[in-house]
């Protein structure tokens, strides 16, 4: 229930930065459209933790600007390597120690938005990860991001270094 | 102040270009289809970030900035999807990384996708 109003809330707003008008019958239309898409939402059974994670919110204002700064630093990385050399492609299994699928999904998901590491597989709480140089591989292998990610889902963080090469 | 706005916006902008011209020189010049993916998303992670940003100077506080950021949001969350799904496709197809070590090699051949493997 609090997801579909969630859900709702966002759509609202959605809708208003989106047309701009204040006209009656377009406030109307968009109403109907809300109301449309929450109950498919609801039949469709998405509108639940996953398909609509409002409870990330709050920690998400902390891991947002952090993976922000990570994308900036390994796009210039990256950058470096391709106009001066030091590409050298590996793989590599990281541990993903988050404890759900919606968990492992952010941490796969963040892992391939950050250029120089491409998320391959998920499987059994491990990532397969392409890397294009040592410099971002090893950004994973100390199981930063792991961390990071376990913290914003809310899951116990363990101290030791949780990545395998 | 509106020239001094303009300079911020400028500098995005220029930058967001540089990152797109080194995106596609690297797509160019790297090797396989797994370092070109990486070649790629400096592209749609920086080279569209700046240019967006750059653009919301332009527009300063009205409507257009909220749906330039909202661009920027989508962009964010669908581009790892296709990212993912490229590598997929290669490695579905055989494709295979060229990297130092057969372990390697065999690590991502191990991960394709069974249905596929039996056809």
């Amino acid at each position: 229930m609090t997801q579909a109003i969630a859900l709702a809330a966002a759509l609202a707003g959605f809708w208003v930065l989106l047309s701009g008008y204040w006209l009656p019958l377009i406030i109307i239309l968009g109403i109907a459209s809300i109301l449309l898409c929450v109950y498919i939402a609801h039949r469709l059974d998405v509108c639940d933790h996953e398909g609509h994670p409002v409870h990330l919110t709050v920690p998400g204002l902390w891991y947002f600007p952090w993976l922000v700064k990570e994308i900036v630093v390994s796009n210039i990385t990256v950058a470096k390597a391709i106009l001066f050399g030091g590409v050298r492609p590996q793989v590599l299994r990281v541990k993903a120690s988050q404890s759900d699928e919606l968990g492992q999904t952010v941490y796969a998901n963040s892992i391939t938005l950050t250029p120089g590491t491409v998320s391959i597989d998920v499987d059994n709480n491990y990532i397969t990860v392409h890397a294009i140089m040592d410099g971002t591989a090893d950004g994973l292998r100390t199981g930063e991001m792991d961390q990071k990610v376990c913290k914003l889902m809310g899951d116990p963080v363990s101290e030791s270094g949780s990545a395998k090469a | 102040m509106a020239a001094a706005l303009d300079i911020i916006s400028w500098i995005f902008i220029v930058g967001g270009i540089a990152f797109c011209l080194i995106g596609g020189y690297g797509l160019i010049k790297l090797k396989d289809v797994y370092a070109r993916l990486h070649a790629a998303s400096l592209i749609d992670t920086l080279g569209v970030g700046l240019i967006l940003v750059g653009l919301m100077f332009q527009a300063g506080l009205t409507l257009v900035t909220a749906k330039l950021a909202l661009i920027l949001v989508f962009i964010f969350f669908t581009s790892p999807t296709a990212t993912h799904a490229l590598a997929r496709a290669a490695i579905n197809h055989d494709v295979l990384p060229e990297v130092d070590t057969e372990d390697e090699r065999e690590m991502v051949r191990s991960t394709k996708t069974p249905s596929e493997a039996a056809k």
